[in-house]
């Protein structure tokens, strides 16, 4: 089996078609046919000189002839052999077959427009269902609560390991610094007033009220959100869930329900490790840079800092938990099918869950602000 | 078609010889032996777990065998370059059990992707080919726009054949292409493998439980068990061999039921 090149003879009479007519020359034929002008091909003949030949040289043959030409290559060129006439006759059909794309124009304003009015829905849509969603988790807590042959703790206990325990090293690493970040922002601003030893209350304040549960969050909302809505979203597009409810089991009582509870109790330990280790880090820099010993540090926080600062940092652990759990687990049953689906509501789910306990914890500072704690 | 390595037409197209495959202690593959010639259609049968798949997988070289010799169009795939290696694979097209369907993209942009990237057709011309291969295949036109999420079972294998066969590959390798369709499209897709056959002289691999298939589309019938290949022959030799699984597989109801129909089309 030599290789010819594919090639189109239009100097003469009507095109004659040579050589292997195979997707290797397929550039080559395109451009000569696009040199002929609409000169059909018709005679027996002229196609007796195609050497190889393959569906995509027949679909460029089929521009010559007439898809419906060689759909009846039977009629008028019987003496090329049966096998020929077959592919020929199989993308003849076919090309009669497939119809053309649907050429879309539309206004260049109103793809744009649309897109923003799609989306603006798509919000509304979302709250809607995830307000739904939260409702329903409730409900299914509210009645397997009553119920302790229901709790599935074996399944709880291996998410808090998944989502607290291994969490454990990067919150507390994480903590740490920014604790020592705020130790030094605080000491290079108070030094100015002579009030540097206030520093101590900088991070104290902020590690139990704040920074401590919000860095717990966030990490929690990239680290665990993600996996949440990765493993629901396989098992939505492998059919998993619905098999689920065929069998009679309610995928919010079995799955989703441990990944909150669970949650709801990894936050808090989360949290508390935490501020632990963001005053340590604010401890560590104290020391180091302002010659607070640790004795002084200790003394500080016991003197001058109250119980209800931690009391309204450890307060909000278990609902942002809640809402990071929730947003998971619902992007994870939004997935539909196609891998870039699983993609979509993963990013959606740790930029929703991010944004949900940002917002909330500006909403839960203006209310203690408003109530003096 | 440029290759070197035709010239010795008497060689099978593909020489399996000593193929061992093990996972840990499990041994699925041992001593196994099977050609694949020029031009033919084989159809290989085998109880669920006799590793018809990962014989595919093995061929094909997604999966590194623990032991033996693979000759593809007389070469050694594991022994190959990667841009060598490349080059051979493009001259295969696999139909995956499931489909294996790029779900991110339309049916047209599947097809289409090898096109583009190892054709190097423009987009409009390799989608405008890829809508012809998913008709030849037996898919409406409105198809080509969907994803393969919104297809049947039916239809995704349809789409993966029209995938196998983009790049128009010599050898064809068939993952149960039948399971899953109906009656009426199996036996489409059993013409429609022969036309392909004789028309662009492939040569194809088809792993299949379907019956039917083996009595009107194959050659030659490759019987895996007891982890090699037991026999290999014309479906009436290899129905004729005197082993207990064999024959309950071939004059069992299905079986017989299969033959006649051969026999009176």
């Amino acid at each position: 089996m030599s290789s010819i090149p594919g090639e189109l003879l239009i100097d003469q009479g009507p095109p004659r078609p040579r050589g292997d007519w195979t997707l290797e020359h397929h550039a080559a034929l395109r451009r000569r046919i696009g040199e002929t002008r609409g000169a059909a091909v018709g005679t027996p003949e002229s196609l007796a000189e195609i050497a190889a030949l393959d569906t995509a040289g027949a679909a460029l043959l089929a521009e010559l002839t007439g898809a419906e030409r060689l759909a009846g290559i039977d009629d008028w060129a019987p003496q090329l052999p049966a096998e020929r006439r077959a592919l020929l006759r199989a993308v003849g059909e076919a090309l009669l077959r497939c119809e053309p794309p649907a050429a879309q124009r539309s206004h260049p304003l109103r793809g744009p427009l649309a897109d923003i009015g799609r989306r603006m829905e798509d919000i509304g849509h979302q709250q809607k269902q995830l307000l739904g969603f939260i409702g329903r988790v409730l409900a299914t807590l509210a009645t397997s609560a009553w119920r302790p042959r229901r709790w599935r703790l074996t399944s709880v206990v291996a998410q808090i390991h998944q989502t607290g325990l291994d969490a454990l090293p990067i919150v507390a690493l994480l903590t740490f610094l920014v604790g020592a970040v705020v130790a030094f922002l605080g000491a290079t601003v108070l030094r100015d007033f002579g009030a540097t030893l206030y520093t101590v209350h900088l991070v104290a304040y902020a590690f139990l009220r704040e920074f401590g549960v919000i860095l717990a969050a966030i990490l929690l909302a990239g680290r665990t959100a993600s996996a949440f809505t990765a493993q629901l979203g396989a098992m939505k597009a492998n059919e998993e869930l619905d098999a689920l409810r065929t069998l009679g089991l309610d995928p919010v009582a079995l799955l989703v329900l441990p990944r909150v509870v669970a949650l709801t109790i990894s936050l808090p330990i989360l949290t508390f490790v935490g501020m632990l280790s963001g005053i340590l880090g604010g401890a560590m820099v104290c020391l180091v840079a302002l010659d607070i010993s640790a004795a002084q540090f200790l003394a500080i926080l016991e003197r001058d800092i109250a119980i209800q600062h931690f009391l309204v940092g450890m307060g909000k652990a278990p609902l942002f938990a809640f809402v990071v759990a929730v947003i998971g687990c619902l992007e994870g049953f939004k997935v539909s099918g196609s891998a870039q689906s699983v993609g979509e509501h993963t990013t959606s789910s740790v930029v929703q869950s991010i944004f949900m306990v940002i917002l909330l914890d500006a909403l839960t500072a203006l209310f203690c602000m408003e109530m003096g704690w | 078609m440029v290759n070197e390595q035709v010239d010795d037409g008497f060689r099978p197209l593909i020489r399996v010889r000593d193929l061992e495959n093990r996972f840990g202690s499990h041994v699925v593959h041992q001593e196994l032996d099977l050609d694949l010639e020029r031009g033919e259609i084989l159809g290989v049968v085998g109880g669920s777990g006799s590793g018809k798949s990962v014989l595919l997988r093995s061929i094909v070289g997604l999966l590194r065998p623990s032991a033996g010799r693979i000759e593809v169009f007389g070469e050694d795939l594991q022994q190959l370059s990667a841009s060598a290696r490349s080059r051979v694979e493009r001259r295969f097209g696999v139909l995956f059990q499931r489909g294996a369907l790029f779900t991110s993209l339309t049916l047209a942009e599947n097809v289409a992707l090898p096109l583009i990237e190892h054709a190097g057709l423009p987009r409009s011309e390799a989608e405008a080919l890829a809508r012809l291969k998913l008709a030849l295949a037996g898919l409406p036109g409105k198809a080509a726009t969907q994803y393969p999420a919104e297809l049947s079972g039916g239809m995704i294998k349809r789409a993966a054949l029209a995938r196998a066969l983009a790049l128009d590959p010599e050898v064809l390798f068939l993952d149960e292409p039948t399971a899953g369709l109906d009656p009426i499209g199996a036996a489409a897709f059993d013409r429609l493998l022969m036309t392909l056959r004789d028309a662009l002289s492939l040569s194809v691999f088809l792993i299949t439980h379907d019956l039917d298939t083996l009595y009107t589309a194959c050659d030659r019938v490759a019987v895996l068990a007891q982890r090699r290949v037991l026999v290999a022959g014309p479906l009436e030799s290899v129905a004729a061999t005197d082993e207990a699984w064999i024959h309950d597989y071939f004059h069992g109801p299905r079986g017989r039921a299969a033959e006649n129909a051969a026999r009176t089309a």
